[in-house]
C-alpha cells in the first residue's frame, strides 16, 4: 500500500494505491487554511479505514505541504514533479498538461524536450482568482460556470494579473454588462494569462490534458482553453488527484503514521515571516485613540418625517453606493451606505424610495452625483448636477476642517489623495492599477475567513505580532497571507498586518511620501476603509501624526456632493426645485440594457447602452464622444492624431521592384518609420508596415511572448511580427538599437534595454518565419558619418548586393526624411498652440514615448483629453525648444531626456499642463517620473501621471483628468 | 517667481579633506571578495566599512524612500544605507557612501542618483556618494587610488574568485566538516597581511599565491559521491548577496547540492568588452578604441593567469575565459547586446552545461528590463539548442515570498535528481 497526500493552497487531496498501483481510495477536501487540523483528520481517517498498524509507504506534495513534510520527516515531492510522474505512468501519450490550482498555474510539456513550468510572481490565472471574481459578482463559482455557458460576447479583460482583471471587470459590472458575458470573459482572461505566462512561445498542441480543481469543475473554462488553443483537451477521471497520485508513486520510505500524527499536532511550523510592532501597546492607548476620534461628528437631524428643504448627494463608487440627504445647514437627515451589487441604478433607486418613505414631505431643492457611476445615475434618475470626486471629497473635508492641508481617501477599489494649497486642490495622487482594490481586499479576505469586516478589523487591534505582508499589490499580499497561515500565524496578526500593508501601499506607492512633513499637519482621512480602526491607527503610526476621521468617513463623497448641490443652489438663488425623479416616478422606473460594438472607428469599443425611457440614455464603455454625440470628434488641435496621420502616409512605393520589406509598427518604429521607409524605398524596395495595433493583432502574437511582466508596447511587437508573416513580406527588418539619436540633452543617449534588444527576443521566440528573412542587426544611426559604411556592410551580408554609393544616397534620404518628419511635428505643435490660445483653450502636453501614439497603447486617452476641451501636444514636439539643463539623475536615455525637457517647457508656459503617460512595467519611468514631478512642482506646476496597460479602465483616467481640470479651474479663480 | 527656480541640486563631492576623517560605507555584495578587498582600501588611506545589515528592516526603509517600482537591488541597498545611517553607529557628518555605477543603459547607472535623493529625503543631504566605476564618471578629489592600489584591487578580485570557486567544489564533499571554510579564513587573513605590507599584487606573487592556495584546497580530504550540481547565474548583485537572494547558497547547501557561482572578474571583463563591441558595431573615436584595447589586453592577461593555474588542477572545474564564453553566445544572442547582463547569461548557461553543471538557477530582480531580453527572452531558445539544460529563473522582489521561490527551485532540483539517477545508472 502506498499513500500520497497533496496539500494545496485551498484543498487537501489524498490517494491510496494498492500493491499493483491501483487506486483504492481518494479524498478531496477544502482545508480553509486549517492545514494541520485537516491533515490530522485525514491521517486519522486513513488509519481507521485501513486498520494501519505498521509503518506505510507515504509521501507528501503540494505548495502547502512542505512544512508538514519537513517536520514529520516524510518525503516531500514537489507538486509539479509529482504531476509529471503521475502523467508519465497513467497517460504516457500526453503532449501537454495544463494544471490550474488554487494559487498556481502550471504547464508541462511532456514530449520532446521535457519542460515543467509554473507561473511567475505576478499572475492571477488560478482558482483563487476565479473565486474572487465570482464573489465580486456575488455568485458562486458553479453559477459562474453555468452563466458562462449562455454568453453572447466576450469582453477583453486584462490578463496581466488578478488586480488588473478586477479593475476591468468592476466597471463592466457597473455599466450593466451581462453577468453571462462577464463570466465567460473571465474564463478567457484566465486562458490568456496561462498562455502568455506559461507557454512563452512554445506551442501547445497534440494531446492536451487538463488537471486541477478549476479545470475539473468548470466545463466552460475547459471550453475556453479548447477554443483558444484550437484543440480538444481531455480532463481525465481523477483529474483532481494527479499530484497526490504522483506523490504516492514517488513514495519509497515507510512512515509510522501514528508518530507523524504526534509530531504534527505538537509542533507548529516555525515562523519565517517578519513581524511588526503592535498597533496598540495596551487597552488605555486604544481608549484614548477611540475617544479622540469619536469627537469628529457630523451634525445630524434625527427627527422622522423631515419636511424642510433637502439637498441630496449620491456617490456611485466602484463597489459601494452612498446616498446622503442634508438640510440647508449641512446636517444629515438621511443616509445610506451599501454595496452596489453590480447593479448601481437599482440600488440607488431603492435607497431613494426608502428615503422618500421615511421623509415623504421633504422638498429636494437640488441634487448632485459623483463617482464612477456619475453620468449613468445622472441620466437615469434626473440628478441635477454632476461633480468630480476630488471636489466632492474636498468640499466634505472642509466641513470638518476648514484649513485642511491633505486629504486621503481609501475606498474599496481606489485611493485618492490630494494636497490642498491656498484653499485649492494642488496635487492629486490617484492609485494606478497595481494598488487597486486594497480596501475591498480587506473585506473579501475577511469574508473568506468567515468574518464580518468589523469583527476582522477589531481582532487586529491588539495583535501582538502583526505579520509583514508586503505592500506591492493584493496578489502579492494574498500569497503572503497564505504563507503566513501555513505557518500558523493568528487571525489577529494577519488582520493587523493587512491593515498596515494597505496603509503602506497608499503612502509609499501611491502618494510616494517620505516623511510626515510632506503631508502637512492638518489631515483628513476618509473612505470606507478608514472606518476600520486598525487601518486608521496604522496610518497614524506610520506617519507619526494625528488625523481627523469623520464619523461618516465612508460617505464623504456623497456628503460632499450634497454640500456642493447646496452651495450651487444658494449661489443661484433660483426657486427651481430638483429634477430628480420623485417617489412615484422611481417606483415606475425601468430601463433596458443592450450591448453593442461601436463601429465608429478602429477601436471597436464594446458599448453598453442603457435606455431609461423618455429619451434618456446612457452609453458606457466608449472612449470618445462619437457614439454619444453622433458627431466626428474635431481632431484639429490634437497632435496625436496629426502624428498618426503623418505616419499612415508612409505607404509602399509600388514602382519599386526589388521586393517587399516589412516594418513592424512597434516600440521605436513609431519614431524610425520615416527613416527606414525612405532608406529602403531609395534602395528599391516596397516598404510595408504592419499598421497600427489593435486587439486582434495583439492576440495573434500573445502565444510567443516570453516575459509576462514586460511592458504592453513590447508585447504588441509579437503581434506585429505575426501580421507581417501573414502578409508574406519578403523580409522583415527590425534592427536592434542600443543607442538612440544624440539630441545633446544629457550625458548619453541610450534606448531602454527593452527597445534596444527586443528584436533579439522576437528572433528567439518566433518559431515560424517560414521563407521570410528576418534582419535584426545592431545598427547605430546615431553615428551619422559611420552609419552608411556600417549599413553597407550589414546589407551586403543580409539582404543583397549594394554599392557604397547606393547606401550612402539611401542614408542621406533617410536622415533627411527623419528630420522633415520631426520638423513637421514641431511646426504643427506651434500651430495648435497658437490656435488653442486664440480659442482660449488650455493645452495638455501629453508626454510619453513615440509609440504612445498607437491607439491600442494609449486607448484613446488623447481623444478623451480633447473631448474635455484641451488642445493636445506631444513631448517630442517641444523638447528641442528647451536649452540643455541639469537634472538630478543621470540623463542618459533619449526619450526620457525629451520628457524632462518637455516638463521644463511646461514650466515656462502659463497655459500648458503636463499629463504623463506611463506604460505599466516601464522600469525607467520609476526613475524618470519622480524627476519629472520634481521639475514641475519646483515651478509650482501640477503633475499628472496616467498608468496604462493592455486594457485600461478609462473611468479612472477620466476622473483623473476631470480632477486636473477642476484643479486648474480653481487655481485660475484664485 | 517660482518658475525660475531650478530643481537641480549639485552633488556633494568627496574631498581630500574628507578622506582623512570620513568613514566610507559600502553595501555588502560578495562577502568573500569584500573581506579580501578591505585591507587594500586601508592601505590606500580610505576607511571603508561594509554595511552588514540586510533583511526586513532594510527592505522597509528602501520601500519608504525609493520609488517602489525600482528594481529590488536598488530598493534593498538604499534601505541598507539608510538603516546604517540611522543605526547611530556613525556620525552622519563624517560618513560617505560608495556604490558601483556601470554607466550602461540599465537602470543601475542611476542607482547612485536615486540613493542621493533618498538620503536627502531621509534627512541627510550632506552625505557624499562616491561612484565606483572604471569610466571616470563623477570624479572626486578625495578618491586618489594609486596604480598600486588598482593592481591590488584586481589581485584581490582574482584571489576571491579562485577561493570561492575552489571552496564551492570542495565543501560538499569534505570529510571533516568545516575544512574548506577554515581554509578560506586562513587565506583571507594571509592576503590581508600581504596587502598591509604593501605586497601581494605582483604577477609573480599572484601566481604563487593562487597556486599554493588551490593546492591546499585540493589537499583537503574529500569523499566524492554524486551530488546535484547547480550553477547560479543572473543579475550580478542578486547572485552573490545573501540578504538579496534569501540566502540561496545556504538553501542549496541544505538541499545537498554542489554550487557554482561564476567569477566576478569575468563579469568585469564582460562589461569592459561591451564598450568595445559598441565601437565595433557603430564606429567611434580611434583613441577610445586604442585605450579600451589596451585595458582589455591587460585584463585578459590577468584572467588567463588565474584560469591557467586552476586548470592545472584536475579536481577543479575552472571558469571559462570571456573570449571563449563569447563564442558560446554566438547563435543565441548577439554579443553587441551588453545592457545589464546582456549576452553573458546565455553564454554562462552554455558554459555550465558543457562543464557538467546542467542545473542552472537564474536570479533576477522582478521587472528587470535587460532580463526581459537576456533571460526570459532567451531561455526558450537556449533550451532548444541545449536540451540538457535544466534551468529555472527566479524573481526577487520585496513582496515575493521565499517559500514560493524555494518551491520553484525544488521543482528544478526534482528534475535534476531524476537526471542524476539516470546518469548514475548508465
Amino acid at each position: 500500500m502506498r499513500i500520497g497526500i497533496d496539500i494545496g493552497s485551498t484543498t487537501i487531496k489524498c490517494v491510496v494505491l494498492d500493491d499493483q498501483d491501483k487506486i483504492i481510495h481518494t479524498s478531496y477536501e477544502r482545508h480553509y487554511t486549517m492545514i494541520t487540523e485537516k491533515a490530522e483528520e485525514i491521517i486519522k481517517g486513513l488509519i481507521d479505514r485501513f486498520q494501519i498498524k505498521e509503518p506505510v509507504v507515504c509521501a507528501i506534495s503540494g505548495s502547502a505541504g512542505m512544512g508538514i513534510a519537513e517536520r514529520a520527516g516524510i518525503r516531500f515531492v514537489q507538486e509539479v514533479y509529482a504531476t509529471k510522474v503521475a502523467i508519465s505512468k497513467r497517460l504516457p501519450e500526453t503532449d501537454v498538461v495544463i494544471e490550474l490550482g488554487g494559487e498556481d498555474a502550471k504547464i508541462l510539456f511532456m514530449q520532446g524536450n521535457l519542460e515543467v513550468r509554473m507561473n511567475g510572481t505576478c499572475a492571477g490565472g488560478t482558482g483563487a482568482f476565479a473565486d474572487q471574481m465570482a464573489s465580486l459578482m456575488q455568485i458562486t463559482a458553479d453559477e459562474m460556470n453555468e452563466l458562462a455557458e449562455k454568453h453572447e460576447k466576450i469582453y477583453s479583460i486584462a490578463s496581466r494579473c488578478g488586480v488588473f482583471a478586477k479593475t476591468d471587470i468592476q466597471p463592466l459590472l457597473n455599466q450593466g454588462a451581462r453577468k453571462e458575458d462577464i463570466s465567460a470573459s473571465i474564463f478567457y482572461a484566465i486562458v490568456n494569462q496561462t498562455i502568455t505566462g506559461l507557454a512563452q512561445g512554445r506551442p501547445i498542441e497534440g494531446n492536451i490534458v487538463y488537471l486541477g480543481g478549476p479545470l475539473t469543475f468548470m466545463s466552460q473554462l475547459r471550453e475556453a482553453f479548447d477554443k483558444t488553443l484550437n484543440c480538444v483537451g481531455t480532463c481525465p477521471d481523477d483529474s483532481l488527484f494527479f499530484v497526490a497520485l504522483g506523490a504516492a508513486l514517488c513514495a519509497e520510505e515507510a512512515v509510522d503514521l501514528q508518530e507523524t500524527l504526534d509530531i504534527i499536532t505538537k509542533e507548529q511550523d516555525s515562523l519565517r515571516q517578519a513581524t511588526l510592532d503592535p498597533l496598540f501597546a495596551n487597552e488605555e492607548e486604544y481608549e484614548a485613540f477611540a475617544t479622540r476620534h469619536a469627537s469628529h461628528q457630523v451634525a445630524k437631524r434625527v427627527e422622522e418625517n423631515y419636511d424642510g428643504e433637502g439637498y441630496l448627494g449620491i456617490d456611485s463608487g466602484s463597489t459601494t453606493l452612498k446616498v446622503v440627504l442634508t438640510d440647508p445647514e449641512g446636517a444629515v437627515v438621511y443616509s445610506s451606505y451599501q454595496s452596489n451589487q453590480g447593479r448601481p441604478i437599482e440600488v440607488v433607486k431603492d435607497a431613494l424610495i426608502e428615503m422618500y418613505k421615511k421623509h415623504p414631505n421633504v422638498k429636494i431643492v437640488s441634487s448632485a452625483v459623483t463617482g464612477y457611476g456619475e453620468d449613468m445615475i445622472r441620466n437615469a434618475l434626473g440628478v441635477d448636477l454632476g461633480v468630480v470626486e476630488t471636489v466632492a471629497h474636498f468640499t466634505a473635508a472642509k466641513y470638518f476642517m476648514p484649513d485642511v492641508e491633505f486629504i486621503i481617501d481609501i475606498g474599496g477599489q481606489d485611493m485618492k489623495c490630494f494636497k490642498i494649497r491656498n484653499g485649492a486642490i494642488d496635487n492629486i495622487y490617484l492609485n494606478e492599477a497595481c494598488s487597486s482594490g486594497c480596501g475591498s481586499f480587506l473585506q473579501t479576505f475577511a469574508n473568506s475567513m468567515s468574518y464580518e469586516i468589523d469583527e476582522f478589523a477589531k481582532r487586529g487591534l491588539f495583535a501582538t505580532k502583526p505579520v509583514d505582508l508586503g505592500s506591492r499589490c493584493t496578489v502579492f499580499m494574498n500569497s503572503s497571507v497564505k504563507q503566513a497561515q501555513k505557518e500558523g500565524v493568528t487571525v489577529e496578526d494577519i488582520s493587523a498586518g493587512l491593515s498596515i500593508s494597505v496603509v503602506k501601499n497608499a503612502l509609499y506607492k501611491v502618494i510616494r511620501v517620505h516623511s510626515a512633513d510632506e503631508l502637512g499637519k492638518r489631515i483628513v482621512v476618509q473612505g470606507g476603509t478608514f472606518q476600520n480602526d486598525a487601518v486608521l491607527r496604522a496610518f497614524e503610526k506610520e506617519m507619526g501624526v494625528e488625523v481627523i476621521r469623520p464619523d461618516i468617513a465612508g460617505m464623504m463623497g456623497a456628503y460632499g456632493a450634497a454640500l456642493y448641490a447646496c452651495d450651487i443652489a444658494k449661489k443661484k438663488k433660483s426657486d427651481k426645485v430638483s429634477e430628480i425623479l420623485d417617489k412615484e416616478a422611481l417606483e415606475n422606473f425601468t430601463y433596458t440594457t443592450r450591448n453593442i460594438t461601436c463601429k465608429g472607428c478602429n477601436n471597436h469599443c464594446s458599448l453598453t447602452v442603457n435606455d431609461f425611457g423618455n429619451g434618456r440614455k446612457f452609453i458606457g464603455g466608449n472612449r470618445c464622444e462619437k457614439p454619444v454625440t453622433k458627431k466626428e470628434q474635431d481632431d484639429s488641435l490634437n497632435l496625436y492624431e496629426y502624428k498618426l496621420k503623418l505616419l499612415s502616409e508612409y505607404q509602399p512605393d509600388e514602382s519599386k521592384t526589388k521586393g517587399v520589406i516589412g516594418l513592424p509598427m512597434g516600440l521605436n518604429m513609431y519614431e524610425m518609420l520615416p527613416f527606414w521607409h525612405a532608406f529602403f524605398t531609395s534602395l528599391g524596395y516596397q516598404v510595408k508596415t504592419s499598421g497600427f495595433s489593435n486587439r486582434e493583432l495583439y492576440l495573434k502574437g500573445q502565444g510567443t511572448i516570453p516575459s509576462d511582466t514586460v511592458c504592453f508596447p513590447a508585447k504588441l511587437v509579437h503581434g506585429h511580427i505575426m501580421k507581417l508573416i501573414e502578409m508574406n513580406v519578403d523580409t522583415i527588418f527590425y534592427p536592434c538599437m542600443t543607442y538612440n539619436f544624440d539630441e545633446k540633452k544629457g550625458k548619453n543617449h541610450y534606448n531602454c534595454a527593452v527597445i534596444a534588444g527586443y528584436p533579439e527576443v522576437i528572433e528567439a521566440n518566433t518559431v515560424h518565419f517560414g521563407d521570410i528573412k528576418y534582419i535584426y542587426e545592431y545598427v547605430g544611426p546615431h553615428q551619422r558619418n559611420k552609419f552608411p559604411g556600417k549599413m553597407h556592410e550589414i546589407l551586403n551580408r543580409t539582404l543583397g548586393t549594394f554599392t557604397k554609393a547606393e547606401v550612402k544616397k539611401a542614408s542621406d534620404l533617410a536622415y533627411k526624411e527623419y528630420a522633415a518628419f520631426t520638423k513637421k511635428v514641431e511646426m504643427q505643435a506651434q500651430v495648435i498652440m497658437e490656435e488653442a490660445r486664440k480659442q482660449d483653450k488650455k493645452i495638455v502636453l501629453l508626454a510619453g514615448r513615440p509609440y504612445h501614439v498607437d491607439p491600442e497603447i494609449n486607448h484613446g486617452i488623447h481623444k478623451l483629453i480633447a473631448a474635455l476641451g484641451f488642445a493636445v501636444i506631444t513631448e517630442d514636439s517641444v523638447a528641442s525648444l528647451v536649452p540643455k539643463f541639469d537634472v538630478n539623475i543621470r540623463n542618459q536615455w533619449t526619450y526620457h531626456a525629451r520628457l524632462f525637457a518637455a516638463a521644463k517647457y511646461v514650466t515656462m508656459q502659463k497655459d500648458v499642463y503636463m499629463v504623463h503617460l506611463v506604460s505599466f512595467g516601464c522600469g525607467l519611468d520609476a526613475i524618470t517620473s519622480d524627476e519629472t514631478r520634481e521639475i514641475l512642482e519646483t515651478a509650482g506646476m501640477l503633475y499628472t501621471q496616467l498608468k496604462i496597460d493592455e486594457v485600461t479602465n478609462l473611468g479612472a483616467v477620466k476622473i483623473r483628468l476631470r480632477s486636473l481640470l477642476a484643479a486648474i479651474e480653481q487655481k485660475k479663480e484664485d | 517667481m517660482e518658475q525660475n527656480k531650478t530643481h537641480y541640486r549639485p552633488r556633494v563631492k568627496f574631498t581630500k579633506k574628507m578622506k582623512k576623517e570620513y568613514t566610507i560605507l559600502c553595501p555588502m555584495m560578495a562577502p568573500i571578495h569584500a573581506s579580501i578587498i578591505l585591507p587594500v582600501f586601508a592601505k590606500e588611506g580610505l576607511n571603508v566599512k561594509i554595511i552588514e545589515s540586510g533583511g526586513a528592516e532594510a527592505i522597509e526603509k528602501g520601500l519608504k524612500y525609493v520609488h517602489n517600482d525600482l528594481c529590488y537591488p536598488g530598493v534593498l541597498v538604499t534601505g541598507q544605507m539608510i538603516n546604517a545611517v540611522e543605526s547611530g553607529k556613525y556620525n552622519p557628518d563624517k560618513i560617505a557612501m560608495v556604490i558601483t555605477q556601470s554607466g550602461g543603459g540599465c537602470r543601475d547607472s542611476n542607482y547612485i542618483n536615486l540613493m542621493r535623493k533618498s538620503m536627502e529625503r531621509a534627512g541627510y543631504p550632506q552625505i557624499p556618494f562616491i561612484s565606483a566605476n572604471i569610466w571616470g564618471l563623477e570624479l572626486n578629489s578625495g578618491i586618489d587610488i594609486s596604480i598600486r592600489g588598482y593592481r591590488m584591487l584586481l589581485s584581490a578580485l582574482m584571489y576571491g574568485d579562485m577561493m570561492m570557486i575552489a571552496a564551492n567544489q570542495v565543501r560538499p564533499y569534505e570529510v571533516n566538516k568545516g575544512d574548506a571554510d577554515r581554509m578560506m579564513q586562513k587565506w583571507t587573513a594571509y592576503f590581508g597581511e600581504r596587502y598591509t605590507k604593501g605586497k601581494g599584487y605582483s604577477h609573480k606573487e599572484i601566481k604563487k599565491n593562487i597556486r599554493t592556495m588551490l593546492q591546499e584546497f585540493a589537499d583537503i580530504e574529500v569523499k566524492k559521491v554524486p551530488k546535484v550540481k547547480v550553477a547560479v547565474v543572473g543579475e550580478l548583485y542578486l547572485k552573490y548577496s545573501a540578504p538579496a537572494n534569501n540566502d540561496l547558497e545556504q538553501f542549496l547547501r541544505d538541499q545537498d547540492c554542489e554550487t557554482y557561482f561564476p567569477s566576478v572578474l569575468g563579469f568585469g571583463i564582460y562589461k569592459t568588452n561591451g564598450a568595445l563591441e559598441d565601437l565595433r558595431l557603430y564606429g567611434g573615436k580611434p583613441m577610445k578604441r586604442l585605450i579600451l584595447e589596451i585595458a582589455m589586453k591587460y585584463m585578459f592577461h590577468m584572467e588567463n593567469m588565474m584560469i591557467s593555474i586552476m586548470e592545472e588542477f584536475d579536481c577543479f572545474v575552472a571558469p571559462e575565459r570571456v573570449e571563449v564564453l563569447k563564442k558560446r553566445a554566438e547563435g543565441i544572442i548577439n554579443t553587441g547586446n551588453s545592457m545589464g547582463e546582456g549576452w553573458y547569461i546565455a553564454a554562462e548557461m552554455m558554459e555550465f552545461v558543457a562543464h557538467g553543471y546542467e542545473n542552472v538557477i537564474c536570479v533576477q530582480p522582478f521587472g528587470c528590463l535587460p532580463c526581459h531580453v537576456s533571460v526570459k527572452g532567451m531561455l526558450n531558445k537556449i533550451r532548444r539548442i541545449e536540451p540538457k539544460l535544466n534551468a529555472v529563473d527566479i524573481e526577487y522582489d520585496p513582496g515575493a515570498t521565499k517559500v514560493n521561490q524555494e518551491n520553484r527551485i525544488k521543482l528544478m532540483l526534482s528534475v535534476a535528481k531524476e537526471n542524476m539517477k539516470k546518469e548514475v545508472k548508465q
